[in-house]
């Protein structure tokens, strides 16, 4: 073949692929552009003013299409198919508690976006911002509205990134403190002491502003730990046991249970744990599980499915009783405000 | 230092008047050229996956792959076979290099529009498994071409001016998956439909540009070193030091994320940097790469390929020196980084085709690479443990005086015979 001939395919080559790409690239913009609009049958949403001290309210993210997708918005907990107000702040996730919201966001520069976590007062004001090192996956505020922990994700930097970790951090409000990773806390196994590079610390949730309880993975098993700021230690309580949620009265945790015989892509149930019996109650809900839940009661569990607009949130008892139900179409990370 | 020592001992046919350095640097051979752009556009297109797809599982698929990664450790294990097995296969017969290559190119290729149907981890790690398979496979054959594309004397730079060429690729892949979701938010699909028509691209430019033939004519016979390579290979008293030195030093070498981790911890610096600082390493590698390979080939390629090792010394000296927690460390810390893959990964892959003779040419390339490969992989097992064990700073402080020890060996082992004496058909 002459060098006329290559460079002839070649060239038509290049018309070719880049079409293709070309095509692809604004077909795919197409459709994000339609996830701006607002779509027949979706939840109406306004713009006003979300509060985190007004009792009684429902906030998330909300995940339906239009102007508003992605903002933090709430709806009243008697009524939430009513209209949503739109806070006009944009967040991955969220979590609020005692007029104190946490909120990881993407930050869109002009080569790359970066994450940020950004601590909110009752108004959704911004009062505190971190630079995160990765993908945003938890976030949670403590009670009393004192301290905040959020988990990301890294990934390494190998050829086809492989290796993924997570990175969790907690913020003392009150002291300013941030303990950027809680893998450098002291870690007790069956209370010994243990270390080991693959240490992995996610999904932090608040017993008080100290006190917490957290996964911690290691060795290809997961670990319920109960950690502690003072001390900077870590305990394992129970096996098995990802992103745990204390129930409101403190006696039980709600946790993602990896099940025997599951789908290595949906490997997880929801079970509610006894923190003094350690007995584990599996949940009606019967789908496979990913998200940290909420306790919107000391009797029901309030979690994410995926759904048309990405998410929905559903309820389920936490005795293990009755059905789940949807309790709120295209929404992600709730939180209940007016509680402490 | 480089250039005095250089004019001391010049390395053959660059002898003579000043015009002649001048020429000679116009003339990186086409084949090289040629491989060099099918490695830029590969890297573009992989790098874009790269970094797209950890943002894809999480936003995009909604998964949530925490504490576990997609390729198990079992699969390093695998991968160095593939590239052992591609080196070998690729010395088979007349034209197997470029029939190799163009297996791996293809298959990575057909990997990208793959990933648009696999929604799973499962799935995906496989997708990535047969993805690295690709790379794997062709590795070697692709350093063989170059080598025998490439005149003995201008190999260091030819490899430089590969390695320069690849560097940037890999800049700018994430650049364009960036600007694609720029364009359209979230759409992962049209990045890898993207990703998979560049990949296309590269392997049509292998097939149209590179030559199934390089270098000498002679016939490939079926030797003993065919039939049996890896001991042939290394019962070759050069390929044997080599391999040895490889391996040592890999030993001694921290992975990258290990070092970047070092440098954030030890510098405080904030995440937001943590993602930038393979961007700096890429740079450095990208702008040293072809003034290595030239002074390579001049001052001794495996010299060199020591010397380089002395640079990542010296930066680890920097991360672990008391004084070292300023910020201003950052810049040349990461140059001696660059500067480190700029004086040994080419050069290596010149000074190992220096030792090895053209008909198992691939194969010696593989047998070294894998070594080194190989040696880094137990390196970051081990670095991993003594970092939990003594924390980072202790860690950083043996191994650099592993390197140092390792250094010193290979500076031994490696010191002769000069390159000139070395067995090379006339091409």
């Amino acid at each position: 073949m002459n060098r006329t001939k290559r460079l002839v395919i070649l060239f038509a080559a290049v018309l070719l692929l880049g079409g293709v790409a070309l095509g692809a690239t604004l077909h795919a913009a197409g459709r994000a552009a339609e996830k701006d609009r607002t779509q027949a049958g979706s939840p109406p949403v306004r713009s006003g003013e979300v509060g985190l001290d007004t009792p009684g309210r429902e906030v998330f993210r909300n995940m339906a299409w239009g102007p508003h997708r992605d903002e933090i918005v709430s709806v009243p907990a008697g009524g939430p198919d009513g209209p949503r107000t739109a806070s006009g702040v944009k967040c991955l996730r969220f979590h609020a508690a005692s007029g104190t919201g946490i909120c990881l966001q993407a930050v869109h520069g002009k080569l790359r976006d970066t994450y940020r976590a950004v601590v909110l007062d009752a108004k959704l004001h911004e009062l505190h911002r971190y630079d995160l090192a990765g993908i945003p996956t938890r976030a949670r505020v403590a009670p009393d509205g004192r301290a905040v922990a959020w988990t990301v994700f890294v990934s390494g930097d190998s050829y086809a990134g492989t290796a993924f970790s997570t990175r969790t951090s907690v913020l003392d409000l009150h002291t300013g403190t941030l303990d950027r990773n809680l893998e450098d806390y002291r870690l007790l196994m069956d209370d010994r002491p243990y270390k080991a590079p693959d240490l992995n610390v996610w999904g932090v949730t608040f017993a008080d502003d100290d006190r917490f309880y957290a996964t911690v993975a290691t060795g290809g098993r997961t670990y319920l730990v109960s950690g502690d700021r003072r001390t900077r230690t870590l305990r394992t309580v129970h096996t098995n046991v990802e992103c745990p949620s204390l129930s409101p009265d403190g006696t039980r945790v709600a946790y993602k249970k990896r099940v025997q015989g599951a789908s290595p892509d949906a490997p997880w149930r929801l079970y509610v744990l006894d923190l003094r019996t350690l007995r584990e109650t599996a949940t009606a809900e019967q789908r496979n599980v990913d998200d940290q839940a909420v306790w919107q009661d000391d009797r029901t569990l309030l979690y994410s499915l995926p759904g048309n607009y990405g998410s929905d949130l559903w309820t389920v008892s936490a005795d293990g009783s009755g059905h789940s139900r949807r309790a709120l179409p295209a929404a992600l990370a709730p939180a209940l405000t007016g509680r402490r | 230092m480089y250039l005095a020592d250089s004019r001391a001992t010049p390395a053959p046919g660059t002898a003579g008047g000043g015009t002649s350095p001048v020429r000679r640097a116009a003339v990186v051979p086409g084949t090289v050229l040629a491989l060099g752009t099918v490695s830029l556009i590969t890297d573009i297109s992989s790098e874009m996956v790269t970094a797209v797809l950890p943002l894809y599982l999480v936003a995009g698929l909604g998964l949530s792959p925490l504490g576990f990664g997609l390729l198990d450790g079992v699969y390093n294990g695998v991968s160095a076979l593939v590239r052992f097995a591609g080196g070998r296969l690729s010395d088979r017969r007349e034209g197997g290099h470029k029939t190799v290559a163009v297996i791996g190119y293809g298959l990575s290729a057909l990997c990208k529009p793959l990933l648009l149907v696999a929604h799973g981890v499962p799935l995906i790690g496989a997708v990535l498994a047969a993805d690295r398979t690709g790379k794997g496979l062709r590795t070697a054959p692709r350093d063989a071409m170059i080598s025998l594309a490439s005149e003995p004397a201008g190999r260091g730079r030819a490899f430089g001016v590969h390695r320069a060429m690849d560097t940037a690729g890999a800049l700018l892949g994430p650049l364009l998956a960036f600007l694609v979701l720029r364009a359209a938010a979230e759409g992962y699909d049209a990045v890898f439909t993207v990703s998979g028509c560049v990949a296309a691209l590269g392997v049509l430019v292998l097939l149209l540009f590179v030559p199934g033939r390089t270098g000498a004519a002679a016939p490939v016979r079926q030797t003993a070193a065919e039939r049996a390579p890896l001991r042939a290979l290394l019962q070759q008293p050069e390929v044997r030091r080599l391999t040895c030195c490889a391996v040592l030093l890999g030993l001694t070498t921290v992975s990258d994320s290990f070092l970047y981790l070092t440098l954030q911890r030890r510098l405080d610096l904030s995440e937001s940097w943590f993602p930038l600082l393979p961007l700096g390493t890429a740079a450095a590698f990208l702008l040293l790469a072809v003034p290595f390979g030239a002074i390579a080939d001049r001052f001794g390629r495996r010299r060199l390929f020591v010397c380089g090792h002395l640079a990542l010394l010296t930066a680890y000296g920097l991360l672990v020196a008391p004084a070292g927690s300023s910020v201003v460390l950052v810049c040349p810390v990461l140059v001696l980084h660059g500067s480190f893959y700029a004086a040994t990964d080419g050069v290596l892959a010149a000074a190992t085709a220096d030792a090895v003779p053209e008909a198992v040419r691939g194969s010696g390339l593989a047998v070294v690479q894998t070594g080194q490969a190989a040696a880094r992989f137990v390196c970051s097992i081990g670095f991993g443990a003594a970092w939990t064990a003594w924390g980072d700073r202790t860690a950083l402080g043996a191994t650099a005086a592993g390197l140092a020890v390792s250094a010193a060996v290979s500076a031994l082992l490696l010191r002769t015979p000069s390159p000139d004496t070395l067995p090379e058909s006339a091409s």
